[in-house]
């Protein structure tokens, strides 16, 4: 069986309460589910032996500005047995700008999340130690998300006094 | 001789030193203390900053901190149009940049869903090669500098120098390189940059068979770096880190061989692995792809076919530059594309290839417009530091530089 229709059939059967969407385009398969999941869906993906995504490569958001759930956080994993990359994504509203850590799935997410956190300010449950990543700790703002100028905002950095 | 327990031992510790007595501390880690190694450090490569807690010299816990050359890229990205994008991908990786440039183009054209004709391909897994030895170099030549042996880093530059004398030739940089297109290459390869190309592979063996003697013989040198940094290899796919780094834990992962990108399908080459997972099994790494690099260059000089650089996509792709002045049909495609950009069909793709420090990978949504809606960069130094805190616990301060030399970072590609 291929490997696409094999992880949709394993996740229907392994995983039941689970609703998931797929979408495909230009043959990478992208897995929507609810956030709530995300967490259970991560260990079954990495733990099944027959899919194995052992190797988590990224982990981002995007920022759709005007929708009504603003966030969308976006996982790619990958599979060294199947050699198959899958993206995951969960969205998220801004007024509960919170999801769970997959960091105790796979170690690599640790900093992806941080550096999500600071780049959209999006809060991952059970982080080992949610900081900034790029940004220095006491920067107010969150650069990626649509409404920050790209010029950046006069003043957000405190600069040395004359 | 007087001990102190944990609860006075600041105070205690004080007197002692202020009357010049001996004094014995119950808890040894009573003693620990925080250093700060760089941002400005000759040894981490930039602008990485390790923040170290000691015990004596050995080190309890390490914490990196990034983002001294945050430049904010993403963001950039946002706002510019695909073809405005690639100078700026020479800045990430900036030991590599021609691999870069690829990198990015690649990613564009799966999301256009065009594909650049085979002589262009090839010449993209020409300077892609060229580019890994090039930076193999330096990080070969780096690392042997950070443990104490200085006359290697001369002779691998001098073999650096020969390749950029040849990315000279061919785009006329030898940095900043911005040479690809979207759907091909900026100008077609001139017989010189072959020929030259062609030189230098012939005795590129010889010489890095050199200057690996200096080191493979040098005791100092080994005895630094067997057994230090060593991650295993479930750790190191567990931590994300991708390139030498995880090949010198003995994980056969190569996405030119296993996620196929441009004619890699076509060239017969090795994944080199060492098992070792050490800094030694990295740098061995590294001097074997080197050579397997130097193989593929001279494969693919012999293949390398005939026919055009650029696709034939007039509404994506960017016009000669004489047809522009001479045809209305071009100058108004040329128009359309560099004001409003190339606008690809609406969706999101992720597209990686295998960079001489790991994975690079463009992740980018696009909402059919002309900028990019979303860009990520998925660095490969950045995830690779995340192995650092893992490798360095319980090492030595010395060791510190050793393994930061080993993991080959560049800041310019993890800070983004």
């Amino acid at each position: 069986m291929e490997i696409k229709e094999l992880l949709t059939q394993k996740i229907k059967d392994k995983l039941p309460d689970v609703q998931f969407t797929t979408v495909e385009f230009r043959s990478e398969l992208s897995i929507i589910i609810n956030k709530k999941d995300i967490v259970k869906l991560c260990l079954f993906l990495k733990d099944d032996p027959d899919l194995a995504f052992n190797f988590c490569e990224d982990v981002t958001a995007i920022d759709w500005a005007r929708r009504n759930q603003r966030f969308t956080v976006v996982y790619h994993i990958f599979s060294m047995k199947n050699k198959f990359r899958l993206r995951l994504k969960c969205d998220v509203e801004e007024d509960d700008c919170k999801i769970d850590s997959v960091s105790s799935v796979w170690k690599t997410a640790d900093w992806e999340e941080r550096e999500t956190y600071d780049m959209y300010g999006i809060h991952f449950n059970n982080h080992p130690d949610l900081r900034r990543m790029f940004m220095p700790e006491e920067f107010e703002f969150y650069p990626l998300r649509k409404d920050f100028p790209l010029m950046g905002i006069p003043g957000s950095l405190p600069l040395p006094k004359k | 001789m007087e001990k102190v327990t944990k609860d006075n031992s600041r105070s205690k510790i004080l007197d002692a030193l202020l009357a010049d007595k001996d004094i014995t501390v119950e808890d040894a880690l009573e003693n620990e203390m925080i250093l700060n190694m760089g941002p400005q450090h000759p040894a981490t490569h930039g602008v990485l900053r390790l923040l170290l807690r000691l015990d004596g010299e050995t080190i309890v816990s390490c914490v990196p901190e990034l983002g001294y050359l945050h430049r904010g890229y993403e963001k950039m990205a946002e706002n510019m149009t695909y073809l405005e994008f690639i100078p700026h991908t020479d800045r990430l990786d900036y030991l590599a940049p021609l691999s870069n440039n690829v990198a990015w183009a690649l990613a564009v054209e799966k999301l256009i869903g065009i594909e650049a004709p085979p002589r262009a391909q090839y010449i993209r897994m020409l300077i892609c090669e060229l580019s890994r030895i090039a930076s193999h170099l330096v990080a070969i030549g780096a690392f042997a500098m950070d443990v104490g042996a200085l006359t290697v880093f001369l002779w691998t530059l001098r073999e650096r120098e020969k390749i950029l004398d040849i990315w000279d030739i061919l785009c006329g940089a030898r940095f900043t390189t911005s040479f690809t297109r979207i759907g091909g290459v900026a100008n077609d390869i001139q017989p010189e940059a072959i020929a030259k190309a062609d030189w230098f592979i012939n005795q590129f063996d010889d010489n890095l068979a050199e200057c690996e003697y200096l080191l493979n013989n040098n005791r100092i040198f080994i005895d630094r770096l067997e057994g230090v940094g060593v991650v295993s290899g479930e750790d190191a796919v567990q931590l994300g880190l991708t390139g030498p780094t995880l090949r010198g834990s003995g994980v056969e992962y190569d996405l030119r061989r296993d996620m196929p990108y441009l004619y890699y399908n076509d060239l017969d080459f090795k994944v080199i692995t060492y098992n070792e997972g050490d800094c030694l099994a990295r740098y061995f790494v590294r001097v074997d792809e080197c050579r397997e690099s130097a193989k593929m260059v001279k494969q693919i000089l012999s293949k390398l076919p005939k026919g055009n650089i650029l696709t034939n996509d007039p509404k994506k792709v960017l016009p000669d530059k004489v047809e522009i002045y001479t045809k209305m049909e071009e100058l108004i495609h040329d128009f359309m594309i560099v004001n409003f950009g190339i606008n690809p069909p609406v969706g999101e793709i992720y597209s990686a290839i295998e960079n001489p420090k790991g994975e690079l990978g463009f992740y980018i949504v696009s909402k059919g417009e002309g900028h990019p809606w979303k860009c990520k960069i998925r660095s490969p130094s950045m995830v690779n530091c995340q192995g650092l805190p893992h490798m360095i616990k319980g090492r030595m301060v010395s060791d510190v530089v050793a393994i930061v030399g080993s993991i080959d970072p560049v800041m310019g590609e993890a800070d983004k």
